[in-house]
């Protein structure tokens, strides 16, 4: 037998010929369609791991020539699981187009209990319903049991809060944006409604048990973490830079702020940037291999430049968090750190959960301010031609950017979702994965899973794809080199 | 559309309008909408999560209506079970899926149907399809006289 040569990123084989492909398509429990393939020689060694997403191809396209105002409740239908963060991103940039520099007290918190409500229901939904059956219950247990309703059948409390969180997050959102799917709440320059005394008392006489329920997730989670610490600390793990949006006090805000980066070390690289020349400092990269871009710092380059967003990043680029019980967590997140920044893939679940808890405090307040109920819902001022938005989706940092022509028509779009902000990190995740669990061993669905656990881990949102029935079919499947499929494990 | 509250009947649309003929459930729950059906309340969403238990409950029985890339044309109406089949690891359940997260959070969920409309075409912005159209038409008129009809014998 010849030895090959292995590259040492594992993202291009060196000489791909005659190696077998693996390819786990599509990723399950992710949103949308992911792929990954995976080159091995005859002796089981990895040669090539890389992750395949499925962007928003024909976005531009979707929105040029329509009106600017529709495009809050336009955006919403790229995707079926973070259509709020979508609706507010636009609604902040378009605020831009129509002169609107700083909204009235009532229409920024609006916006603002809108926006926790969906952080809350989407982190509640990861980690209690797509996550926890791993981490519950292990990595390489049965397959017919990593799943929700084994979570249900053995924890059910876990599994009815899950769907209590969901349920209070939908509500603020019905409340906020008028209706519980394509709400109209966010309009450049504001909101078209305020809260009712009776909507806001509504959701205040749950809040209290959303912020003891959150609270407690955070325990949990924190116990899964410390009571198997070699693994999660190590279970792919790797170093890079991280991004996110920060208050002006150097506090977390996951609406409005500045870009913050920190290198590997927690070093600054800029803090406080204006958003609206994002293009400054983060530069999209293509690939040969990939229809998602790559997106790098340009103050680092291109090799080394690529970053981490969402809610690992975030909880370590703040200086603080502005909601006491949050940040009592955050605290003791980062003392495990030791002075050093938490690089660990799966340390994603203990600090969205400390997110999930910033939420729910935050609406807690929120829901006291009485500002909710005013009526002073709009402004706007001389029109600009351009409009940036960036706010902190779930996921992580998410960038609107629109051009309009003095007709009011869309003539130019881009969006820098969270998912194509972390690309490169799932791709190094899931080959640190590949190289220490796969390697020079035959595989089985269950070393597979390692390789979702650790994308799974981000929570991406691969595509807003189409989700008719018999559109989602979940298979795993081992081809050739020639192609041809030699075996294939069905899920479910 | 009105928001879900309580009532017998509870019929749930699920998919994208802006993705061709993922609209089919949206734009069935629209007909429907304009036939003030007595007794049947109308949900729609762009797909199924597992909050969407919380509706199931009370009702006399529940219709889901979604565009279908396996249904014969145009359209197969069938019974559907709780079952944990593989959407129950996704972020978008199956009607099967839901009903068994019913099951195994609040109990025996209410009996339930699915109407697959058979849909050909899901790109990002492209309008519904002429033959998805179609199906639709004969969807609509067959579910629509299948409620006034159970009212009628409520």
């Amino acid at each position: 037998m010849t030895e090959r040569a292995i590259a040492d990123d594992l993202e291009t084989a060196p000489n791909a010929e005659g190696l077998r492909r693996v390819a786990i398509d599509p990723v399950s429990r992710v949103e949308g369609h992911g792929k990954v393939t995976i080159l091995l020689d005859s002796d089981d060694r990895v040669h090539q791991v890389r992750l395949h997403i499925v962007e928003f191809r024909g976005f531009e396209k979707f929105v040029q020539g329509r009106p600017f105002w529709e495009i809050p409740v336009m955006v919403q239908r790229l995707c079926g699981i973070c259509p709020v963060s979508h609706h507010i991103a636009a609604a902040k940039a378009l605020d831009l187009v129509v002169g609107a520099a700083r909204l009235t007290p009532t229409a920024e918190k609006i916006r603002r209990l809108m926006h926790y409500g969906q952080i809350l229901q989407s982190h509640a939904l990861h980690f209690f319903h797509l996550s926890s059956p791993d981490l519950l219950f292990g990595f390489e247990s049965d397959v017919a049991r990593r799943n929700i309703v084994a979570v249900a059948a053995e924890h059910p409390e876990i599994a009815r809060r899950g769907v209590l969180l969901r349920k209070f997050g939908q509500e603020v959102i019905r409340v906020t944006a008028g209706k519980r799917i394509h709400g109209t709440g966010a309009i450049p320059g504001g909101v078209n409604k305020s809260l009712t005394a009776e909507e806001r008392d509504g959701l205040r006489r749950d809040v209290y048990q959303i912020v003891a329920w959150s609270r407690e997730a955070v325990q949990l989670v924190k116990k899964l973490h410390l009571s198997n610490v070699g693994l999660y600390n190590s279970f792919g793990t790797f170093r890079s830079n991280m991004l996110s949006l920060v208050a002006s006090d150097g506090a977390m805000d996951l609406y409005h702020g500045g870009l913050r980066a920190r290198d590997d070390a927690g070093a600054l690289i800029f803090d406080h940037v204006d958003y609206r020349r994002y293009w400054d400092h983060i530069v999209e990269d293509v690939k040969p291999w990939s229809y998602m871009k790559f997106p790098f710092l340009r103050e680092i380059g291109r090799e080394r430049g690529w970053y981490k967003v969402g809610p690992l990043a975030r909880v370590q680029n703040c200086d603080h968090i502005p909601s006491p019980l949050a940040d009592a967590e955050r605290r003791e997140f980062v003392d495990v750190g030791g002075g050093q920044p938490v690089h660990a893939t799966l340390a994603y679940h203990w600090t969205r959960m400390i997110e999930m808890l910033f939420a729910a405090e935050q609406i807690k307040d929120l829901l006291h301010d009485d500002d909710l109920l005013g009526s002073e819902l709009r402004v706007s001022g001389p029109r600009q031609v351009r409009g940036v938005g960036v706010i902190e989706a779930p996921r992580g940092t998410l960038i609107h950017h629109y051009r309009v022509n003095r007709d009011d028509q869309i003539v130019r779009a881009n969006l820098i979702v969270s998912t194509t902000h972390n690309n490169q990190a799932m791709n190094e995740a899931i080959r640190q994965v590949a190289k220490r669990y796969l390697d020079g061993r035959k595989l089985t669905e269950g070393l597979l899973n390692h390789i979702e656990v650790a994308i799974r881990a981000f929570d991406p949102c691969l595509s807003c794809a189409t989700h008719a029935l018999g559109k989602m079919p979940l298979a795993v499947e081992l081809i050739d080199a020639e192609g041809a499929r030699i075996d294939e494990i069905m899920r479910g | 559309m009105p928001e879900a509250t309580q009532a017998a009947t509870l019929v749930v649309g699920i998919g994208n309008p802006s993705r061709g003929d993922d609209a089919l459930g949206p734009l069935a729950l629209e007909r429907l909408s304009q036939m003030q059906l007595a007794g049947v309340e109308l949900l729609t969403d762009f797909q199924l999560q597992v909050e969407h238990a919380l509706d199931l409950e009370g009702r006399s029985e529940v219709i889901f209506i979604d565009a279908s890339v396996e249904s014969h044309a145009p359209f197969d109406f069938a019974p559907v079970e709780a079952t944990a089949d593989a959407s129950a690891t996704t972020h978008a359940l199956s009607p099967a899926a839901l009903l068994d997260t019913y099951r195994r959070l609040i109990g025996r969920p209410p009996p339930a149907r699915v109407l697959a409309i058979r849909g050909y075409a899901f790109e990002l912005g492209e309008p519904l399809s002429e033959r998805a159209a179609n199906n639709l038409e004969a969807a609509v008129a067959m579910l629509a006289a299948r409620l006034r009809r159970s009212r009628i014998g409520s």
